[in-house]
């Protein structure tokens, strides 16, 4: 790997970045070369036995510069802020049409699927153009995922999922980092995202052997798991019907409201009794140490694919 | 503080507190806060060396990207016992117990502290959780990094998590004891005449630091035992496959680390403000500023533990508030480097070596301080975080600011504490040392943190070499810096001069007691009559004109 895996400017987020870090940096040495200028000047002006005049402290040095400094600093570190988190304020949600990558960390390897079902180990492959989000969970510790290219890093945590999202402007390969300590091989556990222009990601999607999809996998766990013995439709069971739930209100019996994410989705299968929707009786077991992070991927993406059919319908 | 003339008379002199006995158990028994000072410096002195050894190997292997003789899990280990041994076993400690323990009763004119035998007991419970390290390190080490994350070291680290976090947990109850004990000293010993806003700035740094060391300590203490519970009982507090939060730990750790940076620095900033109004024959600027500023580092540093957290899946709504308020405690740490600045002005400045290294101190400080602001910004931060740009920032605070200010004060107090003058020209080659050193170290490591080198890599890629050679040959001349005074100092306990009361022309109480003080510390209670840092007239003519000693007039040209 040479330089520009890691320095490239890879979306437009990325320059952005790099504009406030560059503006940063050149205030600090403003602010730098001020101090160590007036410490340097110092000692030679006023070095014991210099014939520099000295005596009191001119009046205006008592009060009014105190006061000034210590305004001057707090609205330049204020105006630092605000110009620092302005640029998040936009992007506190991940997108909505991202297409989604499964991110699956385990010591010491990333392993990812496509929503096509084709699955990389230490490599993504992303179209440009496209919000992309990355739906990262792990097995075992945490991990953190760093794609500095695209100035980007989040914490990958067992358990539950985190996001990462961008949008690649300039195609090319790039460096994936693990950045949170996760043992012995902490330091292998790098990868590299490829970004290809839109043509060139469906060229090689379909290049690659053919997989059913992931939300079509996640059909046949549904099934061979016994899930749709109770929440098909036809079932004799009083369970929930999982169409169009995903992404929408559910009104739960506890009197909260949640929305069905891929958070409570999860938490409903391995801990069903946590959120129990309004109506329903606690009756499902979980499935805690049955189903895989990797086959909790492919039937939340079938559970998904269930609102997407819905709203194709209407 | 009464005339400088008087001390500068040969005093009858009274045995000095290194004459009360000169048994091993003289010293192991004794409530002397000056003895006890001297105990807590040698044992963190064996400490620096291990930790600095543990990272010096580190630095040698990262000469090539595909390391040079070590494992991973070796390397692992090393920055492990590097990281933990130096932040509680030296930088916490280093500047409270040590310089704080003997000078805080001089300084206010006290015989000693509110609580000797705790004070001797605080020495124990470290040298019982120091015990705990060096076995761990015997034992073949721990590879958590210092910063024990869950669920790596509950659940699946191989390393003796227990005795490491065991000798930390034990460790803590030092700092609470020692922090109980310097503020019942502050509010309850000061001489007659030592009002609150007459005590020098490093009686104030040693408060606020008292006042952080109770405050945090207990949480971190608290975290601990919940590691413990889990790895040792298998109790489910992080472990997320039995309803636990893996993220609860990274904030309970970081409500008492953060704050423990502070635990780090204030007492740095303390010495700094002595030595340098020492040295410019100057009143600090802004006494009170600096005052409220001490105090409110210490108050909002409770406050920012979240900057730590902004990648870790927070709400990206508390990283903001946390962003926000990293960099309000920015400006006073700003103020206080703008008035040390303004010290040096219409000053007679000289250059000994503690004042090399106080001058040293705010150039590394301000670039720490500065390179803070680019980790507080959320966006900057996210690049940054776990990258070498962080390990180059906390390194430039803790490093360049409070083991610089650690020497300053050593060299600085020095004669008071061992009646000794050491070989100034060696040490102004250390000062010097250090600073070009610390600088050729860690400058590299922001540059290649910000292009993508993360932190605790073992194997990195070849582009990043470069930074690394030049940050390990930085680190020899720093190795140079630090070791030199490990032979000049104790080498001028058998031929240095015989230091005079007070060889640099201080103001302060402690100067005002023969170099070594008595036991007792003082003769005579002292009187206090006026503020700290006379070393020139006042610039308003008033109470304090009136009040002020007699002095030639070219002590006031």
């Amino acid at each position: 790997m040479n330089i520009s895996a890691f320095t490239t400017e890879a979306s437009s987020h990325a320059a952005t970045i790099d504009r406030i870090f560059y503006g940063l940096s050149t205030i600090s040495i403003v602010i730098v070369l001020l101090v160590f200028g007036l410490v340097l000047g110092f000692s030679f002006r006023y070095y014991r036995g210099s014939k520099a005049k000295r005596g009191r402290l001119p009046h205006i040095l008592q009060n009014e510069f105190e006061i000034g400094w210590t305004a001057a600093t707090f609205f330049l570190f204020m105006f630092i802020f605000w110009w620092a988190a302005s640029t998040q304020l936009s992007a506190l949600t991940p997108p909505d049409h991202g297409l989604q990558i499964h991110v699956v960390a385990k010591q010491w390897m990333w392993k990812v699927q496509q929503p096509s079902g084709i699955r990389e180990i230490n490599e993504i492959h992303a179209p440009t153009g496209k919000p992309v989000v990355l739906v990262m969970t792990s097995e075992d510790v945490i991990h953190s995922m760093f794609l500095p290219a695209l100035r980007i890093k989040k914490d990958v945590l067992p358990g539950r999922y985190t996001y990462l999202w961008f949008t690649a402007d300039n195609p090319g390969t790039y460096m994936l980092e693990c950045t949170q300590f996760c043992g012995t091989s902490h330091s292998r556990m790098t990868g590299r995202i490829v970004i290809m222009k839109p043509a060139d990601y469906a060229q090689w999607v379909t290049a690659q052997p053919q997989t059913r999809g992931l939300a079509q996998e996640g059909e046949a766990l549904f099934r061979s798991f016994g899930c749709s013995g109770c929440h098909a439709r036809e079932s004799s069971v009083h369970a929930p019907d999982l169409h169009g739930v995903f992404n929408h209100m559910v009104h739960l019996s506890d009197g909260r409201t949640i929305v069905a994410d891929e958070a409570y989705i999860r938490d409903s299968i391995l801990q069903p009794r946590k959120d129990i929707v309004a109506g329903f009786q606690p009756i499902m077991p979980s499935f805690k140490g049955i189903v895989s992070e990797e086959q909790l991927v492919r039937l939340i993406a079938y559970i998904k694919s269930l609102s997407v059919e819905k709203e194709v319908q209407q | 503080m009464t005339a400088i003339t008087v001390v500068d008379l040969p005093p009858p002199k009274p045995a000095s507190y290194l004459d009360e006995g000169h048994t091993v158990w003289s010293w192991l028994t004794t409530t002397d806060h000056k003895r006890i000072g001297i105990l807590f410096a040698l044992s963190i002195t064996v400490f620096f060396f291990i930790a600095g050894v543990a990272i010096g190997l580190v630095r040698l292997e990262l000469l090539s990207p595909q390391g040079l003789f070590l494992t991973d899990d070796e390397y692992n280990r090393l920055f492990t016992i590097h990281g933990i041994t130096m932040v509680w076993f030296f930088l916490v400690p280093s500047i409270p117990t040590t310089l704080g323990n003997f000078l805080l009763p001089l300084m206010i004119g006290a015989r000693d502290l509110a609580f000797p035998r705790l004070n001797l007991m605080s020495w124990y419970l470290f040298t019982i959780g120091g015990i705990f390290t060096i076995y761990t390190l015997w034992a073949g080490g721990v590879d958590t990094g210092w910063t024990f994350y869950t669920p790596f070291s509950t659940l699946y680290s191989n390393g003796h998590v227990i005795a490491a976090a065991f000798g930390v947990f034990v460790t803590g109850f030092s700092s609470i004891a020692t922090g109980l004990n310097f503020i019942v000293t502050t509010h309850m010993l000061r001489a007659p005449g030592m009002t609150w806003f007459r005590l020098p700035l490093m009686v104030w740094a040693i408060y606020a630091v008292s006042l952080v060391m109770v405050l945090a300590t207990p949480v971190l203490a608290m975290s601990l035992l919940l590691v413990m519970a889990e790895r040792l009982l298998g109790v489910p507090i992080f472990n997320p496959n039995n309803g636990g939060d893996p993220l609860l730990f990274q904030h309970l750790f970081w409500f008492y680390s953060h704050p423990a940076v502070y635990i780090m620095i204030l007492p740095a900033m303390g010495v700094v403000s002595e030595v340098i109004t020492c040295f410019a024959r100057r009143r600090v600027f802004g006494y009170a500023g600096m005052v409220f500023a001490l105090l409110a580092i210490a108050v909002i540093g409770f406050m920012v533990w979240g900057h730590h957290m902004f990648v870790s899946g927070q709400s990206p709504y508390a990283s903001l508030v946390f962003s926000f308020l990293s960099f309000i405690v920015a400006v006073p740490s700003a103020i206080k480097t703008f008035n040390w600045t303004a010290t040096l002005y219409r000053g007679h400045i000289s250059f000994e070596s503690p004042m090399l290294y106080a001058l040293g101190f705010i150039g590394l400080f301000t670039v720490g301080g500065l390179t803070g602001l680019f980790l507080a910004s959320v966006p900057i931060d996210i690049q940054a975080h776990d990258t070498y740009f962080v390990i180059a920032h906390f390194h430039f605070i803790m490093v360049g600011g409070s083991v610089t200010a650690y020497f300053a004060g050593l060299h600085y107090w020095w004669p008071k504490i061992t009646g000794r003058m050491y070989l100034e020209t060696w040490a102004r080659v250390a000062a010097i040392f250090t600073f070009f050193g610390f600088m050729m170290t860690f400058m590299p490591q922001y540059i290649m943190g910000w292009l993508g080198m993360p932190r605790r890599y073992h194997h990195y890629a070849d582009v990043f070499q470069i930074w690394h050679v030049m940050s390990t040959g930085g680190a020899g001349i720093l190795a140079i810096a630090y070791v030199l005074p490990l032979i000049y100092l104790p080498l001028s306990l058998i031929r240095g001069a015989r230091a005079p009361a007070n060889p640099w022309q201080a103001t302060g109480l402690e100067w005002q007691t023969p170099s070594p003080p008595p036991k007792e510390n003082f003769e005579h209670t002292p009187i206090v009559t006026t503020g700290p840092y006379e070393y020139h007239p006042a610039a308003e003519p008033g109470l304090a004109e009136m009040q002020r000693p007699h002095r030639t007039q070219t002590e006031d040209a």
